[in-house]
């Protein structure tokens, strides 16, 4: 090879020089992104797992050195988002319906699928401020439900976007058969497409809880935090990543620890949400 | 999906001769479109509520407000200088560090790896996209932040300390929080959204392009950078203005590594604040109709117009990538 360097031969060899810089640049970024997930996920088992105790679910949280734990905060993420979903999963799929069966690519439903996706992007802390301004400052004073309905106009989007996708996976012939039998249009909506896209439609909706359930920007504003055990949604709320929040910034071991175990709680938790949504998804398209 | 099909459509059946129930339609169809319009409402209110909210500070300080870099409370003078300029430093360094990465990945998943690996992968860079905000915070303050003060800068100094132009950008003292490490912190959450948009469009591309090019003897690279990139230029900016538009509205996790100076200057090390940062960090100490607080809504109106237009010139370029390689209606 070395023996005549013709230009040809020189051209050949260049080539695949930058041939193998660019894959092994290709695998040096993928390697280090894996990396990262590994990084972040192996600090979260390293930091987190020590201060798992039964304490964490039972005890709420306490002064620093307490012995405290996170059932508030739990109690509260619970609350806050399966309120959120329940306020934003029939709009967001009653508009999923909209765009998929109803408007299809009318102006309205052009625009309706817009404003959707921006939503979707938008930085969630404008919709923190947004509802501070329209549910917490009129009231005169913080509450889990001014969260929950942050959370919900976040999840919206997400169940929107899911909805119409899966309703345009249902075959026409369907709706064509169910149609000739002469069922009514929201009959053959309700009861063929919707019923053969529930999966999906379920999937949208895990996604959605997924989402909102590690969000924290929106609910400074909105729920604030609450350090007693508290099921009222007309006053302050905490919520797990609220309390980490509060508490990684805090110079205290002992808050710094349960903080790590929140935050593994919350990762973990949403990890498998998504793990199960996309094993599922793609078993189901097998 | 046949098992599931087969049950709903018996029970559409109607039994015959039954008038059907003409007053459904009408409602249902009603119901949703009011779902639709609702969307649209829901925005509308954001931005009539974030203007509004943000008025008495235009009020005040006029349109001033956009080049004041001052930001003080004491003496109750806002200016939008400051975040705005971290806001817009930390996302274009984010891109440069995300862009790479997600390209050289992207490239990768859809051209080097094997199919089982290539899923496996892909879906990890996913789960990537799906851990909370926060979580990047508290890694990046307890992992990086330490990494960047003790290493990176100093490292970045006995090497280009000397340089003319380079040592005004790493100049200070390594405090470890900054803006390099929040756009580092923003490149890893908004690589995977990239990176999803370049695979789908790199994947787009007709295989006969591909196939014809490797026929001609080109190289993987080569038909990455000569046939498949030229193919999809659109989709990939469009995916990489939407990364921007994510990033710059990132809170929790730039609000844990920023530095919360509301400071302009050279050194890509220094401690800075963006918009969402601020208004995460300064709220608490706003009272309700302070004019700080109204500072920080008129704040928010500004990331929303920036973010707002940033996306749309995202979806504008992907509607339009995707229309012309014909892959969605």
């Amino acid at each position: 090879m070395t023996a005549r360097r013709t230009p040809d031969s020189f051209r050949a060899a260049r080539r695949r020089m930058a041939d193998r810089l660019a894959t092994l640049f290709s695998w040096c970024a993928t390697i280090l992104v894996v990396f990262v997930l590994g990084s972040i996920l192996w600090t979260l088992l390293e930091k987190g797992l020590p201060g798992l105790h039964l304490s964490i679910f039972t005890k709420s949280m306490k002064a620093p050195g307490q012995n405290g734990g996170l059932a508030n905060a739990i109690v509260g993420s619970l609350m806050q988002t399966g309120l959120a979903v329940l306020l934003g999963a029939p709009m967001g799929i009653f508009t999923g319906i909209y765009l998929a069966e109803y408007g299809s690519h009318s102006k309205l439903a052009d625009s309706v699928r817009f404003v959707s996706d921006m939503l979707l992007s938008a930085p969630s802390i404008l919709i923190g401020l947004f509802i501070y301004m329209i549910l917490v400052a009129p009231f005169g004073h913080f509450s889990g439900f001014a969260g929950a309905v942050a959370l919900a106009v976040l999840a919206m989007p997400i169940m929107v976007r899911t909805t119409e996708d899966m309703l345009r996976l249902v075959p026409l012939s369907m709706r064509e058969a169910g149609i000739a039998l002469g069922a009514p249009k929201w009959r053959v909506t309700c009861f063929i497409c919707i019923r053969a896209a529930r999966g999906g439609i379920m999937t949208g909706v895990l996604l959605a809880v997924a989402r909102v359930a590690g969000e924290t920007a929106p609910l400074l504003f909105t729920s604030l935090g609450n350090s007693e055990l508290s099921f009222n949604m007309g006053r302050e709320m905490s919520s797990l990543p609220l309390a980490i929040y509060q508490y990684a910034g805090s110079a205290y071991q002992d808050w710094v620890q349960q903080a790590w175990t929140g935050a593994l709680l919350v990762t973990f938790g949403v990890l498998i949400i998504n793990i199960v949504v996309r094993i599922g998804i793609r078993g189901g398209k097998a | 999906m046949d098992v599931s099909t087969q049950q709903p459509v018996q029970s559409a059946v109607l039994k015959p001769g039954r008038p059907k129930t003409l007053t459904g339609d009408p409602f249902f169809r009603g119901l949703v479109l009011s779902a639709g319009v609702g969307v649209l409402l829901i925005l509308g209110a954001v931005i009539v509520v974030m203007v509004v909210g943000g008025m008495p500070a235009f009020g005040q300080f006029g349109p001033g407000f956009l080049i004041s870099k001052v930001w003080n409370p004491v003496t109750q003078h806002f200016g939008a200088a400051a975040p705005v300029f971290g806001t817009i430093a930390s996302s274009v360094l984010a891109l440069l560090i995300a862009v790479p990465l997600s390209f050289g990945t992207a490239f990768w998943l859809t051209t080097l790896a094997p199919p089982a690996a290539s899923s496996v992968i892909g879906m990890a860079v996913q789960l990537l996209a799906a851990v909370p905000s926060i979580i990047f915070g508290m890694w990046g303050f307890f992992v990086l932040v330490p990494l960047v003060a003790h290493y990176v800068q100093p490292a970045a100094k006995a090497l280009f300390g000397h340089v003319p132009v380079v040592s005004v950008l790493i100049s200070g003292p390594p405090f470890g929080t900054g803006l390099f490490t929040a756009a580092v912190i923003l490149a890893i959450m908004i690589m995977p959204s990239i990176t999803a948009v370049m695979r789908d469009v790199f994947a787009s591309i007709p295989s006969v392009l591909r196939e014809s090019a490797y026929g001609l003897g080109a190289t993987r690279w080569e038909v990455m950078r000569r046939v498949v990139l030229p193919w999809s230029r659109q989709g990939v900016v469009g995916g990489i203005v939407l990364g921007m538009g994510r990033a710059m509205g990132e809170t929790m996790a730039v609000t844990f590594v920023i530095g919360d100076s509301n400071h302009i200057g050279w050194s890509i090390f220094a401690p800075a604040n963006t918009i969402a940062s601020l208004i995460a960090l300064e709220f608490p100490e706003s009272p309700a109709g302070s004019l700080k607080l109204a500072s920080l809504m008129a704040l928010g109106a500004i990331l929303m117009a920036i973010s707002f237009v940033t996306l749309w010139c995202s979806r504008m370029l992907l509607a339009r990538g995707q229309n012309s390689t014909g892959k969605r209606s």
